[in-house]
């Protein structure tokens, strides 16, 4: 059974296919790697059902994020307002990996409402890392690179709005896919920040992120501002880098990246040279206003979004009696976590009357020139490269009482969600955390232009197979 | 910084009960991240357009042909408190 587990899913789906490995054999053996959670990283799994015959994923498990609706499946975005709510239809991205022959293994653990950075905010507890139990796995999608990482899932799905899928595969040694703004359809993923959320894969291996992005795009008449990827995506074969260019961004503020992190980020891109590829720095003068342009819109739409827990149509209502504004508002003092809140407030400060135009109204124009400095990088490179994260995964409760401490993780992966470019994280190395301990693992971040995501795994494919990262949680210091 | 009195006042907005010590907690966590925030208000964003979606479309439009909606109990089942075929919620007048 151990064999079964080790294979990547590209390899299962081929054995499957080929009648070598039997389809239930295969989710059975999931299931019973799956039920050994001692990560808190799953909140429901499925107990029965068989393993798909047909396409693509024909037999293979899938770990999703709890922010998918599922019919008749709890789905609580890791909020307690939502305890108890099944709701009686199924999201476009699990219905079209449920076409393609996957099955899902189990709903994993998050941030309430995807915000967060550690997983921390959950209401029903955090999620280990792997590699360290005493340390968080990131978020918000902690749930599910745990899940990958700790050997509970073959893959996992989650959401991205600020670095949510690109960060936590990072501090668990994954491989981690946003896709452009549009490439997968929202309908039916819990709603935090519409302008920026978008789903997509974690998984141990480039091609295995291929391989899920190509059953998970297309448009979905539910979601208009769903476009999909023209020409689909294809298993990446690409072995070197010959004639691409990687921009590095100039203003790259390498004293906020600790030690470590940096020395992997420097290595790989000699690696990316010795692959044939061109390295530059290219000016990305706003990116570091992303934080603050962040901060602003998607707490903003968050506070827009989350008006519909209010108590009356589904979700929890508080007990204690009064008018229908008390029974709102107790209902969402009572159900909503105190990072939720605290978004909350922030986004109805930001949009409330004399401060929208200074705050809402500028963020809005930043992100303007965030996208602006991306195309012009794009005209002279085919890629833009940073660390994904600026440190490698840190203990449980060290950032939990200084919030902007938090978001500055996602220093590096805010600016490609606000320009709405793909962007991939893969695991570079190892690096130890500043203070000392065992070594974890550090991400490398990909981006590419707007539905460039073919180029862009091609070439992440590449450089993964040229840094050859084969540790996993568990191994000796090494 | 941010005033107690303005946290209250969002907080209406934004129908949410804060504790006196949620309050105060909230203020200084607000004054903190805009003090951040503040950082663009240095730049020079004359004449940029604004962005509020990054992907360009035109008016998304579908056939408009009638598709049956979700049956009634269906929906009534996952409401708090459903009574005779619609939500119940209280009055928003405050009972004596």
């Amino acid at each position: 059974m151990g064999e079964l587990l080790e294979l990547t899913v590209a390899q299962a789906a081929r054995k499957i296919a080929a009648g070598e490995i039997a389809a239930q054999e295969y989710l059975e053996a999931w299931r019973e790697a799956a039920a050994g959670d001692e990560l808190n990283a799953y909140l429901w799994r499925a107990e029965d059902g068989a393993g798909g015959t047909e396409g693509s994923l024909a037999g293979i498990p899938v770990a999703v994020k709890d922010i998918f609706c599922m019919e008749g499946v709890p789905t609580t975005a890791g909020s307690r307002i939502l305890e108890g709510y099944e709701p009686p239809y199924t999201s476009t991205a699990v219905r079209r990996l449920g076409e393609a022959g996957a099955r899902v293994l189990g709903k994993t653990n998050m941030d309430e409402f995807a915000m967060g950075s550690s997983n921390e905010n959950s209401a029903f507890g955090p999620v280990l890392n792997p590699w360290d139990r005493g340390r968080v796995p990131g978020g918000s999608s902690g749930g599910s690179a745990a899940a990958v990482a700790g050997g509970l899932a073959p893959c996992a799905i989650g959401t991205d709005t600020g670095g949510s899928i690109r960060q936590p595969a990072a501090l668990c040694g994954i491989v981690g896919l946003k896709p452009t703004y549009g490439a997968v359809s929202r309908y039916g993923m819990i709603a935090f920040a519409s302008s920026l959320d978008q789903c997509g894969p974690l998984t141990r291996d480039v091609t295995d992120a291929a391989l899920l992005l190509a059953a998970l795009q297309g448009r979905d008449p539910c979601d208009s501002t769903s476009v999909g990827i023209e020409g689909g995506v294809e298993a990446p074969s690409r072995e070197d880098l010959e004639g691409m260019r990687f921009a590095v961004p100039a203003e790259l503020a390498r004293d906020a990246i600790d030690v470590g992190v940096r020395e992997v980020f420097e290595a790989t891109l000699e690696t990316i040279e010795r692959l044939g590829g061109e390295i530059a720095e290219a000016p990305l003068p706003h990116a570091e206003h992303g934080i603050s342009a962040y901060y602003v819109i998607a707490p903003a739409e968050a506070s827009s979004n989350l008006a519909r827990y209010d108590g009356v149509r589904y979700g929890m209502r508080s007990e204690s009696a009064g008018d229908l504004i008390e029974m709102y508002e107790t209902t969402r003092a009572e159900g909503f976590g105190a990072e939720v809140k605290r978004r909350i407030m922030l986004g109805a400060y930001a949009l409330s009357s004399g401060y929208y135009e200074a705050y809402y109204g500028r963020a809005q124009r930043v992100r303007t020139k965030i996208a602006e400095d991306f195309s012009a990088a794009f005209a002279d490179f085919d890629f833009v490269v940073t660390p994904t994260s600026p440190s490698v995964a840190f203990g449980l409760g060290e950032k939990t009482d200084d919030p902007l401490a938090m978001y500055l993780n996602d220093f590096f992966t805010v600016p490609m969600s606000l320009a709405g470019i793909p962007a991939i994280s893969i695991p570079a190395g190892l690096a130890e955390p500043v203070g000392g301990g065992p070594r974890l693992p550090v991400g490398f971040q990909v981006a590419a232009p707007a539905f460039g995501e073919q180029k862009l795994l091609d070439a992440a494919h590449a450089l993964e197979l040229a840094i050859g990262f084969e540790a996993e949680p568990g191994d000796a210091d090494g | 910084m941010i005033e107690r009195k303005q946290v209250l006042h969002v907080a209406r907005l934004a129908r949410l009960r804060l504790s006196d010590e949620e309050v105060e907690k909230v203020a200084g966590e607000l004054s903190g991240i805009l003090a951040h925030v503040d950082r663009i208000g240095e730049l020079d964003l004359d004449g940029v357009e604004p962005t509020s979606h990054v992907v360009e479309l035109e008016n998304v439009l579908r056939a408009d042909e009638p598709r049956p909606s979700w049956p009634k109990d269906v929906v009534l089942e996952l409401a708090p408190d459903p009574a005779d075929g619609a939500f119940r919620a209280p009055s928003p007048q405050a009972e004596a």
